[in-house]
């Protein structure tokens, strides 16, 4: 990697209701590029951002952000560092009692004394830069899945952030709206050049507008590098995953018992 | 045998846990005092929603229930001939136990299920932790404001209650049942007193608003981020209020009209 590292996370380890879901996870993310992280279902990608924003805390190791390891911080200093992260919701996460305007200006009030004429200036910017400054006065519930994530993403940027998260931006997407967030997400980094760590199971759409990538499964990260020498990577278990095979060391079962003992076939054969 | 030690262990150990994670929300939302630019907007719309949507079914439950007093006061006390003191009853029964308790039931009710039903909803919609990432601190912006606006309405909709409710046994015993006014009036005038009556009724009310607000707030904050967990955590408002309503009644009775 060309540019210095943006986020870094050292040997994490991170377990829930006793299962572990990070064992020891080491990953570098480059300033100002876009990342990928993907990796099957249930790996804890979303648990990841999560605790790249310091809502979770490692039981060890480190995660750094902006030069600020995450856990150790003050809840004022994290908060003050929450206001240069963006993230983008799986379910976008907007306020439902607000319009979309309200939205998209809740963070320039909350954070920012800028007069009211400005605040509304920002705001339209913000929502033509996502084409929905049409949909302004609309209620979050009169919007569509795509446009939901879309005002979302104008929500996530009000304040320039220097770091933009997205979970699964693609889930749930018709092509065209797919098309627009992955347009959005390029634009966005090019042009303002932000970090841009993006969370998703969708890997053409991934790497055909990322930088960087990783892959985790089985609480590891399995394979990481730009998306050419992820295509040509060795191991068996990211080519399954970039390929979609359902034949290889990634189980499509969730553990489970014998199946004769839950059939109850146990013994019947012989 | 050991079995039932140990699951009686565990549940109490859940108990004890749940209590507190109760106090520390508690203390994380009277620590973070919102400065009062942002803070009273949100408050007095809290107020709002909490306080004056309630005014309905407080006031409605108020006159029946006063009405109901005046005709069971009558029934009773004109066996002995004093239906003259039904205004001194229904002051007084108003005043020190159905005015805040009656109330605050009806709070947990109407305001506390739907605290807590939009807390859990706006954490199951991912919105509490979407403003946690945009450096908003939930319990300030959301929690908070509730919390207040539930300490301020209860005694308020409790103070309207027991009005409503004298307005109510008024109607019955004077205007229905030809009570002689002056004696209705100045009976209660004569017998309630400010600070033993008045003031005590006021102080149980502030105690209910508090605990129902808390809970409401703390089961919305808390519940299991599901349509099953919503649910669940609404009940357990209704049902956790209700009983330590009547829990702590008795307790502020004792203490208060306890010397005899």
């Amino acid at each position: 990697m060309e540019s210095s590292a943006y986020i870094t996370l050292k040997d994490v380890v991170f377990s829930r209701s006793g299962r572990r879901i990070f064992d020891g996870v080491t990953l570098d993310i480059p300033e100002g590029k876009i990342t990928a992280i993907m990796g099957p279902s249930g790996t804890g990608k979303t648990t990841l951002l999560r605790l790249i924003g310091g809502q979770l805390r490692p039981d060890s190791g480190q995660v750094t952000v902006a030069g600020h390891e995450v856990p150790r911080l003050k809840r004022k200093d994290l908060y003050r560092l929450r206001e240069k992260v963006g993230m983008l919701f799986q379910s976008g996460a907007l306020f439902t009692d607000i319009s979309v305007y309200e939205n998209v200006a809740f963070p320039l009030r909350v954070h920012t004394a800028l007069p009211e004429d400005m605040i509304r200036d920002i705001v339209l910017m913000k929502l033509e830069a996502v084409g929905l400054r049409g949909a302004r006065d609309l209620m979050p519930s009169e919007l569509s899945g795509g446009m939901t994530r879309r005002v979302a993403l104008a929500r996530s940027i009000a304040l320039d952030p220097e770091l933009i998260m997205y979970d699964e931006p693609f889930a749930g997407q018709d092509p065209i709206a797919m098309g627009v967030l992955v347009k959005l997400i390029r634009d966005l980094n090019s042009s303002v050049g932000l970090t841009s760590v993006l969370v998703s199971h969708d890997v053409p759409e991934s790497l055909s507008i990322c930088h960087y990538a990783c892959i985790i499964a089985d609480g590891k990260v399995i394979g990481e590098g730009t998306p050419e020498e992820l295509r040509e990577h060795p191991s068996e278990q990211v080519q399954q995953f970039l390929n979609g095979q359902p034949d290889g060391p990634v189980p499509f079962h969730y553990p489970a018992a014998d199946p004769g003992a839950d059939f109850g076939t146990n013994g019947e054969a012989s | 045998m050991i079995d039932r030690i140990a699951s009686l262990g565990r549940s109490s150990l859940e108990v004890v846990g749940s209590l507190g994670r109760a106090t520390q929300f508690l203390a994380g939302v009277l620590a973070g005092v919102p400065k009062p630019a942002t803070g009273f907007p949100l408050l007095v719309k809290q107020v709002y929603s909490v306080g004056v949507l309630s005014l309905a079914i407080v006031v409605v439950s108020g006159l029946f229930i006063g009405m109901v007093l005046g005709l069971q006061g009558y029934t009773i006390l004109s066996d002995y001939g004093s239906e003259a003191a039904i205004g001194q009853m229904i002051a007084l029964t108003l005043v020190r136990e159905l005015g805040p308790v009656v109330t605050a039931l009806l709070f947990a009710g109407r305001a506390g299920s739907a605290l807590t039903a939009e807390i859990g909803l706006m954490k199951a919609t991912e919105q509490l932790s979407s403003m946690e990432m945009m450096g908003v601190d939930p319990l300030r912006r959301v929690i908070a404001p509730r919390l207040w606006a539930g300490f301020i309405a209860m005694p308020v909709l409790a103070m309207i209650f027991s009005v409503v409710g004298i307005w109510g046994g008024m109607l019955v015993g004077v205007e229905w049942l030809g009570v002689f006014e002056g004696s209705f009036w100045g009976n209660m005038q004569s017998s309630v007193d400010f600070v033993d009556d008045v003031l005590n009724g006021f102080i149980k009310s502030v105690v209910f608003g508090f605990v129902c607000a808390w809970i409401a707030v703390y089961q919305g904050y808390d519940c299991v981020p599901t349509s099953a967990g919503i649910s669940s955590a609404t009940t357990k408002t209704v049902v956790y209020s209700s009983l330590a309503v009547l829990g702590l009644d008795f307790v502020l009775t004792a203490v208060m009209f306890g010397d005899f």
